[in-house]
């Protein structure tokens, strides 16, 4: 069984956490860096970073706008980014195929959250209970170990027969895109509770209620939140694959039609959306992550 | 009435195909509210003792029952003190002690008034809202002896409590173990490998032999220190220096030293 759980940490679904991981390195040689020019007697420039980056933004849409305006490609199959904003801001206050742009956000919001919540309530306490109940891990591990290899994508079929067009078709492949990321990671994090605090727990007579709850829980929390960032992007992700399928409204939905009626601008303003709120998503757990570790870096002493 | 008896056990660690004999054949008996210390070499199996009588771990043959009845899970009747304390670091100091009281479904009055109890025992009042990592060693050290006194247990299993403190707070901790435990008498099993500590602290020190661990002898304490009215001293450094210690911490002393030396000619 030990075999396995090294594995699957190798094998984690999920190249957000490598991502997060490259994301610390590079923090880690950033700072090293700072402290070598300030023992030089030069401050570090934060404006030189924020300088790269809106190079970057703009060396982007230049290269877009100029293949776009010298008509290498036709404008009805790559609009130039001026058409693009001005159907984006249009989208806000004209509807397209019945609703407006934020009216589809919102629609598409809902599912997410739905299937996100749906995802987190039983995938993070199923996970803290495989690490503590070694009968669970062994019931629970081969299903879970071959079905979250099924991309969630490939429950579409289903979510159309089950559901139709409804709400619940895309919840369920939101769900089936978070919830291995919140088993997995709530699983690990159990595992990594230090054994000498489950001996403490157990010899003070905790129940084992107490113990998920009280010791295993808050002692997985940072990976638990590292989970949910996971499971929120890849939520999101697998949300927009959902609706291009089967929904009747929403972002996908949207971008479905647009490309129905060669509308490119639409699509696109759709796929900046989208980009958008998952940027914004994954910002405000990134918070939350900084601010549950925060006791976690003292008590490391 | 909380009586240790541990008959006869040995513990086998297999590696590969051979198997370790980390302890042969131990026994040993501690009466009601008799303070015992192991001391012993390191790797002579004297924290597996202590973690058998916990129910953290399980004899190869033999038994360990407690009040006659056979050990098989830790519980609340035998409180450990951990030597890296244990304690859970999201809980504060006050909700650390309660949480093997709210385990008992003690009511919230009650369990106020048994950790205020423990908490003055300890000397932590004014502490009961930090975190463990906000403490020195010594401190958390306190917390998790409130923590296992709290429980009220019938044996107080102690393993080298004071390993991981400094010099100075070590001193400390040793008289105020005497003072509490002289106060609110328990059945305990102390395990060090520091002789002074173990003369100081117990009635009977056993001391073991290197691998595998043996009871090579045990020596009364108890008789000599009440002879010799060792607790009208407050201080340690008093008592270090009586004849009668140094007797003693001699014997113990040369006792140990014949297992150490006999350990390196091993390894060399």
């Amino acid at each position: 069984m030990k075999l396995q759980h090294v594995v699957r940490s190798e094998m984690d679904p999920v190249s957000l956490v490598r991502r997060t991981d490259a994301t610390h390195a590079a923090e880690a040689r950033r700072l090293a860096r700072n402290s070598a020019r300030e023992a030089q007697g030069r401050s570090p420039r934060g404006g030189t970073f924020w300088a790269l980056s809106a190079a970057g933004l703009i060396a982007f849409f230049g290269i877009w706008w100029l293949a776009a305006s010298a008509e290498l490609i036709p404008a009805m199959f790559l609009p130039t980014p001026l058409a693009v904003a001005r159907r984006f801001i249009d989208l806000l206050t004209h509807p397209f195929v019945g609703f407006t742009l934020e009216q589809h956000l919102w629609s598409s919001l809902q599912r997410y959250l739905m299937g996100l919540v749906l995802a987190i309530t039983i995938g993070v306490p199923l996970g803290l209970m495989m690490g503590w109940f070694r009968w669970l891990d062994y019931i629970v591990s081969p299903l879970f170990e071959t079905l979250r290899f099924i991309a969630p994508i490939a429950w579409v079929p289903f979510a159309a027969l089950w559901f139709g067009t409804g709400m619940g078709g895309p919840v369920l492949i939101i769900f089936a895109g978070a919830f291995p990321p919140c088993v997995v990671n709530a699983y690990r994090g159990a595992k990594q509770v230090d054994g000498r605090l489950l001996e403490a727990a157990r010899m003070l007579g905790l129940s084992n209620r107490m113990i998920v709850c009280e010791v295993l829980l808050p002692g997985a929390l940072p990976a638990v939140i590292a989970g949910l960032r996971v499971a929120a992007g890849l939520g999101w992700m697998s949300l927009v694959g959902a609706e291009l399928i089967v929904a009747s409204s929403g972002i996908g939905y949207m971008m479905v039609k647009g490309q129905a009626a060669i509308d490119t601008a639409t699509v696109m303003s759709a796929m900046i959306a989208i980009g958008m709120v998952g940027a914004l998503i994954d910002l405000l757990l990134g918070r939350t992550e900084a601010f549950a570790m925060r006791h976690r870096h003292r008590a490391r002493q | 009435m909380s009586v240790i008896r541990i008959d006869d056990i040995s513990r086998v660690f297999s590696h590969d195909r051979s198997g370790v004999v980390a302890l042969d054949h131990v026994s040993l008996e501690i009466a009601d509210r008799e303070f015992v210390a192991i001391v012993g070499p390191s790797g002579c199996g004297k924290t597996t003792c202590l973690r058998m009588v916990a129910g953290l771990e399980f004899p190869s043959s033999g038994t360990v029952s407690v009040d006659g009845k056979k050990v098989l899970r830790p519980g609340p009747d035998r409180a450990v003190v951990f030597q890296q304390f244990a304690l859970f670091p999201w809980k504060t100091v006050y909700e650390n002690i309660e949480l093997g009281l709210r385990a008992q479904g003690m009511a919230a009055a009650k369990r106020r008034e048994v950790i205020e109890r423990y908490v003055d025992l300890m000397n932590l009042r004014g502490h009961e809202r930090a975190y463990p990592h906000q403490l020195s060693g010594g401190m958390q050290q306190r917390v998790a002896i409130a923590r296992a006194y709290a429980l009220d247990p019938g044996v107080l299993l102690m393993d080298e409590p004071f390993g991981a403190l400094d010099a100075q707070t070590r001193v400390v901790m040793q008289e105020e173990l005497v003072r509490v435990t002289r106060a609110n008498p328990r059945t305990v099993l102390f395990i060090t490998h520091a002789v002074e500590e173990s003369v100081y602290l117990a009635d009977r020190v056993v001391v073991m032999t290197s691998r595998p661990g043996r009871v090579k002898e045990i020596v009364d304490v108890r008789s000599v220190r009440e002879a010799n009215q060792w607790d009208q001293y407050k201080r340690i450094e008093d008592v270090m220096d009586l004849d009668s210690f140094v007797r003693l911490r001699t014997h113990i002393w040369k006792s140990l030293r014949d297992e150490h030396s006999g350990t390196e000619r091993v390894a060399a």
